[in-house]
């Protein structure tokens, strides 16, 4: 069974999660339009930073982080200077690192989302006296929203599954930044088979929901399936 | 009276659009042209969604677009109405809602009568609750026209609303366009590339050619200039507009009169009064030094030979002037040896059919 100790990394999981999620589909919309529109030279470069992540290892990421974070860090000393204390192995620093680590997979289905509508809804609504900002609320959101799904699952679930960046940045401090990933690494550590399995099962269950969902209800539109 | 005034420079690599118009600020005024020659891209211009485009551009006295001061009105902020070559609906919105969103976002009191008054005269009352991909491409186009109308807009823009239709369904919306154009108010123009549509909405006409404008003028007086393209044609015809004199019914014929004489054409079912648009086909079209009595041609009327030209494998070009108006005749170059054809000659010409447009 499940241990209280258990649930309350499942829940801290969950809400990391959560958190990051809204962060990114916040800057990740008006990133992923930008990325979709412009014809500017940072395009190419922006674009890849974005996708980083794809590619490096997670334990890269989370070693940057943790120097950049750290007391000796240039955002450790900023957020030392505002008197917040460093981010490193805090709750916040953990959510910071999902943001940057899950980005992609949330910028992704969104610029293909808004690449697939086009400019002629938007042209449409132009003529019809609607503002770039009102057009984009009336016309690109709900046309683009299984691609606003998409992405906040996968944000979402791609955030609860990480280990790397975690365990770089947050630690292991239970309540505090200790998830669900690490805390199945530190069940097999203590040769606590049963109780990993447990855990195991459950973000299994959960993978496999998310996904079934994805593909069944989804179905329609082939922007919401990233992997066919 | 000149009321659109329109200049632009635009270059797409290949494609160079170069134009300096002015155009009525009543009637229809058709872009014709070929594809690729720009028609499409100077309404899009006009809309503001050419955002390249260099130029000028006043409507009513209004400034939508002044380059040298950069002035630029964004395409939200200009009151026109724009009905696109594809219909181009909001899939996610149900009909009703597709008519109501300009509606929604324009201050104007007007709008919901324009809508209503479209609504009927567009025949689609029976459609407002379904979602645009269970409609025809026909009844599709018909509601973003009605669309643009709720906006009770200064000015339509019409980008070719019947190119992706089938014929069918061309004869069933070019009589709605022809009731929107007798009860219209305000300037639309017209891009397209059908003579048909041409002749049947046009008063003025601007025909384009690889990005610049090669006639524009009165729809008669243009269709009857030798030196365009147009006079040239197989299909080569004059529209006349006409009014119902006489129904002379016992023998199934109809009276017209025009600026200058009368006709008698096939019987119209319409009112004394009633002004029709009749298209006279250069080919129907035959000229006689006298005004012989024996022929079974109804039409035979006066004329005064204005202008001929010789064109290939034998054939002659004659515009003549009837009364007021402007006549076509493709005759045989044989022919006009033969009668000795002068210009300012008077002749008679015989008419052997007319169509009628409305």
């Amino acid at each position: 069974m499940l241990s209280s100790e258990d649930l309350d990394t499942l829940l801290l999981t969950f809400k990391v999660a959560g958190m990051a999620t809204t962060i990114m589909l916040l800057i990740g919309t008006p990133l992923a339009w930008w990325l979709t529109r412009t014809r500017s030279v940072w395009k190419g470069s922006i674009n890849a930073i974005v996708a980083l992540p794809l590619v490096l290892p997670p334990t890269v990421l989370g070693f940057y982080l943790l120097v950049l974070m750290g007391p000796s860090g240039v955002i450790g000393k900023f957020t030392n200077w505002l008197g917040l204390g460093t981010l490193a192995f805090s709750f916040y620093g953990l959510v910071i690192g999902s943001v940057l680590y899950s980005m992609p997979f949330v910028v992704q289905p969104l610029q293909a989302a808004f690449a697939m509508i086009g400019k002629q809804p938007l042209e449409a609504a132009a003529t019809l006296r609607a503002s770039p900002f009102d057009s984009f609320v009336s016309v690109v959101m709900p046309l683009a929203k299984p691609g606003f799904i998409t992405a906040a699952i996968l944000g979402f679930t791609h955030t609860v599954g990480e280990f790397g960046v975690v365990l770089m940045i947050g630690g292991n401090i239970p309540n505090k930044t200790r998830v669900v990933s690490v805390q199945i690494y530190n069940h097999v550590e203590a040769l606590e088979y049963s109780e990993a399995h447990w855990l195991a099962g459950c973000l299994l269950l959960f993978s496999f929901t998310v996904l079934l969902i994805l593909y069944t209800q989804l179905k329609a539109s082939p922007v919401a399936q990233p992997f066919k | 009276m000149t009321v659109i005034k329109a200049r632009f420079a635009l270059n797409y690599g290949d494609f160079k659009l170069e134009v300096d118009l002015s155009l009525p600020s009543t009637g229809v005024s058709v872009l014709f042209g070929h594809s690729g020659s720009g028609k499409t891209t100077l309404l899009r211009c006009i809309a503001g969604l050419e955002q390249a485009a260099q130029g000028y551009l006043a409507l009513n006295g209004t400034i939508w677009q002044d380059s040298e001061q950069h002035i630029f009105l964004p395409t939200y902020k200009r009151p026109l109405g724009y009905v696109f070559q594809d219909a181009n609906l909001f899939s996610h919105l149900s009909v009703l809602d597709n008519l109501h969103y300009g509606l929604k976002r324009v201050k104007n009191n007007l709008g919901l009568i324009k809508l209503n008054q479209a609504v009927e005269l567009l025949g689609i009352g029976h459609l407002l609750a379904r979602m645009p991909n269970h409609l025809s491409g026909g009844e599709r186009q018909r509601i973003a026209i009605a669309r643009a109308l709720a906006l009770n807009p200064e000015i339509l823009l019409m980008d070719e609303p019947l190119a992706s239709l089938d014929f069918k369904r061309k004869q069933e919306i070019l009589p709605y366009l022809s009731k929107l154009h007798q009860q219209l108010d305000i300037p639309v123009l017209y891009v397209t590339h059908s003579q048909q549509e041409m002749a049947q909405l046009a008063d003025t006409l601007v025909i384009l050619e690889d990005g610049h404008i090669l006639a524009a003028g009165s729809l008669s007086a243009t269709q009857s200039r030798l030196d365009l393209p147009l006079a040239h044609d197989r299909e080569a015809a004059t529209v006349w507009q006409v009014i119902i004199a006489e129904h002379e019914s016992h023998y199934h014929l109809t009276r017209v009169d025009f600026d200058g004489g009368s006709l008698s054409i096939p019987a119209v079912d319409a009112k004394m009064g009633t002004v029709l648009r009749i298209q006279i086909y250069a080919r129907d079209v035959s000229i006689t030094l006298t005004e012989s009595s024996a022929t079974s041609i109804l039409n035979v009327l006066p004329a005064i030979i204005s202008e001929f030209t010789e064109g290939q494998n034998g054939q002659a070009l004659i515009q003549l002037q009837v009364g007021k108006g402007l006549l076509l005749a493709h005759i045989t170059r044989k022919s006009l040896l033969l009668l000795g054809l002068q210009i300012g000659m008077p002749v008679f010409v015989q008419i052997k059919g007319t169509s009628i447009l409305n």
